[in-house]
């Protein structure tokens, strides 16, 4: 059963082509990896299957609709999540209040309603924030909550964007480089929550650096190389894959 | 036929005006990312020192050349002391600093000099040039030959002279420039120097058309500012296109719709346009990296 | 227990419109205290949109100048009571900030700065120049909203100026009673989180234009409200109310004093609305001096007055 399809998907900057004719598919409760070296195109093909750019050509299709271009906040309702490579923290918003925001579709209601601070309203802020602690719990984070997101140290920081895209309780998670810059614990405990999230069917696509990582978790990796799809398969398969030894494991070799 | 041409004169000259103050916009914005609500006070200044210069009996070129020299000295203290101890601080303040400094600037000027109106005598006379059927004074060639001067000078600068592609490679990316070598706090100085000259230079020539007073800065820095605006700020091609678009809209609306609302005609044309193209009619569009 | 921001700020506010009148030296200061307090409340509106949700006006004197003006005219042309008046101008101030905001609030930074100063102006322009409806510039007389008349007879009987210090001082308890309930509401966070990073707002889910126009209407009311009160308790009122200048002061009132804190701005306005009457004596010197500070603040306490010196007093508490 496929939830995520993406089809001939494809965008060029100023005439040069970033991303090219790329497919693949994702199901629920899989871990789909896209690899490549750096310029590959991968942060590039998240931005257009999140909506942030509309993309040139192709489609993006989740649960059988097309949402191809559809602005990011629309996708979100339709069960759409996703972390950033370089942090989208709310800075100056406490680590409850940053994993709050991830409920805003659960626990927003009318303006009229929070300006005369009704029930109503401090009811649905009461239940996000019943189920912000206790994501918070599950990420490791639930000591830090009233402290200001700012002052976390990195790898706190992308496990708080987890917990955040996780409030959402979405169908489809887009994790962009989620352990970059962590160290090897923080790295397997990354590992953890996100073999955690898949396993209670949440379908995940990943763009990540350690291979290490990458080859251990994934189900199918999909390979990028200057924007275009060159190999995919199960992690076996892919590291014997000649063409991906050439141009990323090779590229790595080379420059190690 | 003439009437059209006589509106079509008169918003040339406002026009030129325009398109200075909203270069002086556009200068400073590339050098710092700064939009220097205090622009127009340089207008004022230039006016007003060589009012009082010219009234203490000095030669008038003489006054002119020390009150640009002068507005340059203060546009330089300005970014040494109000705008470098600020980088990094977000639009609102610097909004609020140059708006601040531009209060300072009106009340300095309002206690050293005074709160009279002003205004000396035109370059060549005041008898009109008649051109098909319309009139247009003299000191308003001077305005748009002026305008003119100036923008053919800067556009030499900018892309014959090392220090001008200095200032350009700044405003494209400054950590770039930095990492070349270029000193840009330097370039910052310098592009404050001659955003204040060229508002001096702007409120010497238009002075004895419109006279001068200690007020009048707010006015035109706002009006430069829709015009920055409306070019696309950090493009001096659409300073000069805004500039103009600006003159022409108020001296057409003046001449058939309202002298009153011609002020209006403006504001809702900018609207409009940033309506439809919110980076103005020349502006770089930006995408959000994530 | 730590007292939360809400009961702080307005136990704070409290306490001062209660106490204030104690010190007063003169019936005059009832005035400025009640000018104060109007202030605030215009500056409440610009903490909700500047503060939290991060958008620029350069035009809200524009929505104070219609609550002013419906003041003044709604009684006189439609017959209505000064109360309904207020309402009104708000209800107007709303739709048309709701106009104005869907294609303005596209814009980021100084190009919204400039689409928000256009509207200010307009709203000035017309202002000045309707003269059989507005007076133009001379102004025009507001009626009484004959409250205080109401209170004389329920046994209460104050002063003018007393009147209007306590019925401004309570109206800008409720706005910031408001102002705070959405501060800590799903609407407040949602506001926050798009000014920290629209892109990840909206990955959350959020309605980020949809966002910018509530904080919009919401902050334009505040102004329109305030411009009501400043036209009823002066009974007179010029188009200077929508004037650039008075949007300057709105922004550089909330900003001094601290834009993300209702208490901060509102002290803002305290420290603004007081400095021409300290400086009446070297009325020459007020432009330079008010031109000074709004320099100096921002230069060394870039958060505002109330929060740098919050900061400074906790210490490095995390």
């Amino acid at each position: 059963m496929t939830l995520l399809s993406i089809e001939g998907l494809g965008i060029s900057f100023g005439g040069i082509a970033a991303v090219k004719n790329v497919s693949f598919r994702v199901s629920p409760g899989e871990i789909v990896s896209v690899i490549g070296p750096n310029g590959a195109g991968k942060t590039t093909l998240f931005n257009m299957i999140s909506g942030v750019y509309q993309p040139g050509s192709g489609k993006v299709v989740l649960n059988g609709e097309d949402v191809t271009a559809m602005s990011p906040h629309l996708l979100a309702r339709r069960g759409m999540s996703r972390t950033f490579q370089n942090l989208q923290i709310f800075q100056t918003m406490s680590v409850l209040e940053n994993t709050l925001a991830g409920y805003h579709l659960q626990e927003s209601g009318p303006v009229l309603a929070d300006l005369l601070n009704l029930p109503s309203s401090r009811r649905r802020a009461r239940a996000a924030e019943e189920g912000a602690r206790a994501l918070l719990k599950r990420v490791g984070l639930e000591r830090a909550a009233e402290r200001e997101a700012g002052s976390l140290s990195y790898g706190s920081l992308k496990r708080l964007e987890i917990a955040r895209a996780m409030a959402l309780k979405p169908k489809v998670l887009l994790l962009d480089e989620p352990a970059a810059g962590c160290n090897a614990v923080e790295t397997e405990e990354i590992d953890h929550l996100i073999a955690e999230i898949a396993a209670s069917g949440v379908a995940i696509l990943l763009v990540e650096h350690d291979m290490k990582m990458v080859m251990r978790i994934s189900n199918h990796i999909v390979v990028l190389d200057h924007g275009e799809k060159i190999a995919e398969g199960d992690p076996a398969t892919v590291s014997r894959d000649p063409a991906v030894i050439a141009a990323y494991l090779g590229a790595e070799h080379a420059a190690g | 036929m003439s009437e059209l041409l006589q509106f079509l004169l008169s918003g040339v000259t406002v026009g030129a005006v325009y398109a200075l103050v909203a270069l002086g916009f556009t200068i400073i914005y590339n050098a710092s990312d700064v939009v220097n609500f205090a622009q127009g006070e340089f207008v004022m200044l230039g006016g007003m020192i060589t009012f009082f210069l010219h009234a203490a009996g000095a030669p008038l070129p003489l006054a002119a050349v020390i009150a640009i020299l002068a507005t340059a000295a203060i546009g330089v203290a300005m970014n040494k002391l109000t705008i470098e101890p600020a980088r990094g601080a977000p639009v609102v303040s610097l909004v609020i600093i140059t708006i601040g400094v531009s209060i300072l600037i009106r009340g300095a000027a309002q206690l050293i000099f005074d709160k009279q109106i002003h205004t000396y005598p035109a370059f060549s006379g005041d008898d009109p040039i008649h051109i098909l059927g319309a009139t247009i004074l003299p000191q308003s060639l001077w305005v748009i030959l002026g305008a003119v001067a100036v923008f053919i000078g800067l556009w030499l600068f900018f892309t014959r002279t090392l220090l001008g592609r200095a200032v350009l490679a700044t405003s494209n990316n400054r950590l770039a420039a930095q990492l070349v070598g270029i000193n840009t706090t330097f370039v910052m100085t310098l592009s404050f120097a001659l955003s204040a000259g060229i508002g001096a230079l702007a409120g010497v020539l238009v002075t004895p058309i419109t006279m001068v007073s200690y007020d009048v800065g707010l006015a035109l820095a706002l009006k430069g500012f829709a015009a920055a605006m409306l070019g696309g700020m950090g493009n001096p091609k659409g300073a000069l296109v805004g500039g103009l678009v600006l003159g022409l809209l108020e001296g057409l609306t003046a001449g058939y719709l309202s002298s009153q609302y011609k002020d209006a005609a403006a504001f809702i044309v900018i609207l409009a346009v940033l309506f439809f193209m919110p980076q103005g009619l020349f502006g770089r569009k930006s995408t959000d990296r994530v | 227990m730590r007292l939360s921001v809400k009961s702080a700020t307005l136990l704070t506010l409290l306490a001062f419109v209660v106490v204030a009148p104690l010190f007063f030296p003169s019936s005059f200061y009832y005035r400025v205290g009640a000018l104060i307090f109007v202030n605030g409340l215009a500056v409440t509106g610009m903490v909700i949109l500047t503060g939290w949700a991060g958008q620029i006006s350069l035009g809200h004197a524009g929505f104070a100048g219609i609550g002013a003006y419906a003041c003044a005219l709604a009684p006189e042309h439609l017959g209505l009571h000064p109360a309904l008046a207020v309402l009104l101008g708000a209800v107007i101030s709303a739709v048309l900030a709701w106009l104005v905001g869907r294609p303005i609030l596209r814009l980021k930074g100084y190009y919204l700065g400039v689409a928000s100063l256009g509207f200010g102006i307009l709203v000035s322009m017309v202002l000045n120049n309707e003269r059989d409806l507005t007076r133009g510039p001379d102004g025009i007389d507001v009626a009484d909203l004959g409250l205080r008349g109401l209170l004389k007879d329920a046994g209460l009987d104050l002063s003018n100026g007393q009147f209007w210090y306590f019925f401004c001082g309570f109206s800008l308890m409720l706005g910031a009673w408001f102002a705070l309930n959405i501060f800590n509401s799903p609407t407040g966070r949602a506001l926050r989180a798009l000014h920290g990073s629209e892109i990840a707002a909206r990955t959350v889910g959020i309605d980020v234009p949809r966002l910018k126009l509530q904080a919009f209407v919401i902050s334009a009311v505040y102004a329109s409200v305030a411009g009501s009160l400043l036209a009823l308790q002066n009974k007179f009122i010029t188009p200077d109310v929508a004037g650039f200048m008075h949007s300057v002061e709105m922004v550089t009132m909330a900003v001094l004093g601290g834009v993300s804190s209702v208490i901060g701005a509102i002290f803002g306005a305290a420290v603004l609305t007081l400095l021409p009457q300290v400086l009446t004596v070297f009325a020459e010197y007020e432009q330079l001096v008010l031109g000074l500070i709004m320099v100096l603040v921002m230069i060394f306490l870039r958060e505002g007055v109330v929060p740098s010196f919050l900061r400074k007093f906790r210490g490095n508490e995390a």
